[in-house]
């Protein structure tokens, strides 16, 4: 494919520079070159302006997200990965199994190629491993200063299994509450490498894809699982707060249930963090028929994933759809809607 | 976590708990005041009065420096980005106070204002170093706990010569603010005082004597953690039920007598006392802030940039006067939750975490649903 060009992009030492987002040769190449050679397969080859599949019977689940995080390579992932598994959360949170997804490149001018194949490179096998490939994409360049190296925007579709009907609004006074590990992993690991609060962690961000996960919470009890969420910006708490608003419920969850790891209760000491509230990209809240909890439980912590699942409280009647919370301490008080941003540009 | 689990620990919790409810007199209320937002703060994030006998109560007093900031002090730091053009450094917890025109400093970062959120006066040093033609100032605020490193950062600025750093210096004092709520023309009724934990170890223990003989009122110095707001008010119960007006340290870890001499020094080579200031709640208080002292004032921001003193002006119904001087509790104002929200704070209360009403709103709201 490269011989059409004089001379191959320069991945050592290039970088994106205006002609790559004006839709002559350069970008061209720089398509061929680096998106299409590492998210290589048979609908991306066919260079149309869009991917053309046959869909399944059912219902489809489709969601986009934007990705925006910096640093853009992070202990335990980079952009490139984060933007596959963020978008494909967003889609198996419906239940679904995800089949194909789509990509938009903001490039900003400079931006050494040696990043961007770097990050492609990620982006491809986190696709790859989740059996969901790359289809179409979009490239654009903006001027120096006007981005911040690359920003990506995911769309995920998916189709829904017969039967599942899980949603936000489907909490129900009595349902329980699950959640799949520990939380805050991922916020903490992008603080610890953010310049100007640097300082020692071996915590690494959790992202990862959790349609496998999702999976097997569908064939163990489709018809009881009722909401699921992955608690990304915002936490858990945020993720809470919104199911009870959805399902205009209140929810009780237990502090000493809710697992934190050492290191992780450690950074948001320092830094004055609230875990409940710091972002997750490899973990989801289950919301399921009381009697399927304990099996639910079990499936989750069969899976790589859920481990280190639990069951942290249960949903209840409340007008105020308070979310409240039994102190590891003895006490009681909310966990209220987050104020204010804890940190920009988390994902 | 070593040193914070231990004093977080939910056995030893419920026992201080049976301890406390043995103690009080079941015929007597003891108004505790906790000085600090950062009890306050504890108080309700842990939910420590659900382990408290009803007949306790804890009044919150006006250790929150971003509660007792006036609002013309917010309203000048914004004149110095709009008009001076300056990079202001701040902790991002002043970020979302409302000054008296409602602007803040969020806002006016929004309007292309330089403001950069800083977590060490450090991080403004080297602002000011990688700015060389640009001014920068530090909004510095806080107790006796953020003036040490402030005074550190302006001796630094003083031997590299870094002309182009100031301070905006609104550093207050702790036992001046005590004293006035002990003062105050219509006292609040308070048996006895949990008191600053980070401050004293400070300042020490021994400037709050001359108030427990004083004023007859019980002092507690407590740390901020859960277990040590219980195991203070245990103290102050103790006392009060003696018949004591004692100066006791529960925060023994932290705090001696003397406090930390040399950052007591440091201080007093820095700063000097201003004749009065004003604090939020609390008016005009004589001797209760800091400035810098003459051989330092080449790095006062007030010296270097012209900034007439601006009066507060505090939304109509706003309660945190009252608050703050522990004369009512956040569930009385009529904006809390209303008009007034985390989100969108009237009053400096809601603004900080450390803030009653924030702390009210955010964790304990649930009592009063």
């Amino acid at each position: 494919m490269s011989e059409r060009y004089a001379t191959p992009l320069n991945l050592k030492s290039g970088h994106v520079d205006l002609s790559h987002g004006s839709g002559g040769r350069a970008m061209a190449q720089l398509i061929d070159e680096l998106f299409i050679k590492h998210f290589d397969n048979d609908l991306l080859r066919q260079h149309n302006d869009q991917a053309l599949f046959n869909v399944p019977a059912g219902r489809l689940a489709i969601s986009t997200d934007g990705h925006v995080i910096s640093p853009l390579f992070f202990p335990g992932g980079d952009i490139g990965s984060l933007a596959v598994h963020g978008t494909l959360n967003d889609v198996a949170m419906s239940g679904a199994k995800p089949l194909y997804l789509a990509a938009g490149f903001i490039l900003e001018e400079g931006l050494p190629l040696a990043d961007l194949e770097r990050i492609v490179i990620s982006m491809a096998a986190a696709a790859k491993a989740a059996g969901t490939p790359i289809v179409t994409g979009d490239t654009k360049v903006v001027e120096r200063g006007k981005g911040d190296g690359v920003f990506i925007t995911t769309t995920g579709v998916g189709v829904v299994p017969e039967g599942v009907n899980i949603s936000g609004d489907q909490a129900r006074p009595g349902h329980a509450i699950l959640v799949s590990g520990s939380i805050g992993d991922h916020g903490v690991a992008i603080m610890a490498s953010r310049e100007n609060l640097q300082f020692q962690t071996s915590i690494v961000s959790d992202s990862a894809a959790l349609h496998g996960l999702v999976a097997d919470l569908v064939a163990t009890a489709p018809s009881a699982l009722r909401c699921l969420r992955d608690p990304t910006r915002g936490g858990l708490a945020t993720a809470l707060n919104e199911l009870a608003k959805q399902s205009c419920v209140g929810m009780v969850i237990d502090e000493a249930k809710i697992l934190v790891k050492a290191e992780v209760k450690a950074a948001c000491e320092i830094l004055g963090l609230d875990p409940l509230y710091v972002a997750n990209e490899g973990k989801l809240v289950c919301i399921c028929d009381a009697d399927a909890a304990e099996e639910l439980l079990a499936a989750m912590r069969r899976h790589p994933l859920g481990r280190d699942a639990a069951i942290i409280g249960q949903v209840i009647e409340d007008p105020h759809g308070f979310v409240q919370m039994t102190t590891a301490f003895g006490g009681r008080r909310i966990v209220d809607w987050p104020v204010g941003e804890q940190l920009p540009r988390i994902c | 976590m070593k040193y914070i689990d231990e004093f977080r620990q939910h056995d030893v919790a419920q026992k201080l708990a049976q301890v406390i409810a043995q103690a009080v007199k079941p015929e007597r209320h003891y108004r505790l005041m906790e000085f600090c937002g950062g009890h306050t703060h504890a108080i309700f994030r842990y939910g420590v009065q659900d382990l408290m006998p009803s007949n306790v109560e804890f009044i919150h007093g006006p250790g929150c420096p971003v509660c007792v900031l006036p609002t013309g002090r917010i309203d000048n730091a914004i004149q110095l980005v709009e008009q001076h053009d300056v990079i202001l450094c701040t902790y991002a917890d002043l970020m979302r106070v409302p000054g008296g025109g409602r602007q803040s400093l969020l806002k006016a970062k929004a309007a292309d204002g330089d403001i950069r959120m800083v977590y060490s006066t450090q991080d403004a040093l080297k602002i000011a170093r990688d700015n060389p033609d640009r001014q920068v100032v530090f909004f510095a605020i806080g107790f006796e706990t953020t003036t040490p490193p402030t005074a550190v950062a302006i001796k630094q600025a003083q031997s590299e010569g870094l002309g182009n750093f100031s301070v905006f210096c609104n550093h207050v004092l702790t036992p001046a603010a005590m004293r006035a709520i002990l003062d105050a023309p219509e006292p609040v009724s308070i048996d006895g005082f949990l008191g600053p934990s980070h401050v004293s170890s400070v300042i020490g223990s021994k400037p709050y004597e001359t108030f427990s003989e004083q004023y007859a009122k019980p002092i507690v110095i407590a740390g901020f953690e859960p277990l040590d707001v219980m195991q203070s008010a245990l103290m102050l119960i103790r006392q009060l039920n003696d018949g004591r007006h004692e100066v006791e340290n529960e925060y023994s870890r932290a705090v001696t007598r003397d406090g930390n001499v040399k950052a007591q020094a440091l201080m007093a080579e820095v700063f000097e006392l201003r004749p009065q200031f004003e604090w939020r709640g609390l008016g005009l208080i004589p001797n209760s802030a800091l400035k810098l002292q003459a051989g330092f004032a080449y790095f006062d921001a007030e010296q270097r940039f012209e900034m007439p003193a601006i009066k507060a002006n505090d939304v109509k119904g706003c309660e945190c006067p009252a608050i703050l001087r522990g004369a009512k509790k956040p569930q009385d104002c009529k904006l809390l939750g209303t008009v007034c929200t985390p989100e969108n704070p009237m009053g400096s209360c809601m603004v900080s975490s450390e803030g009653a009403c924030a702390a009210y709103w955010s964790y304990g709201r649930l009592r009063q649903g």
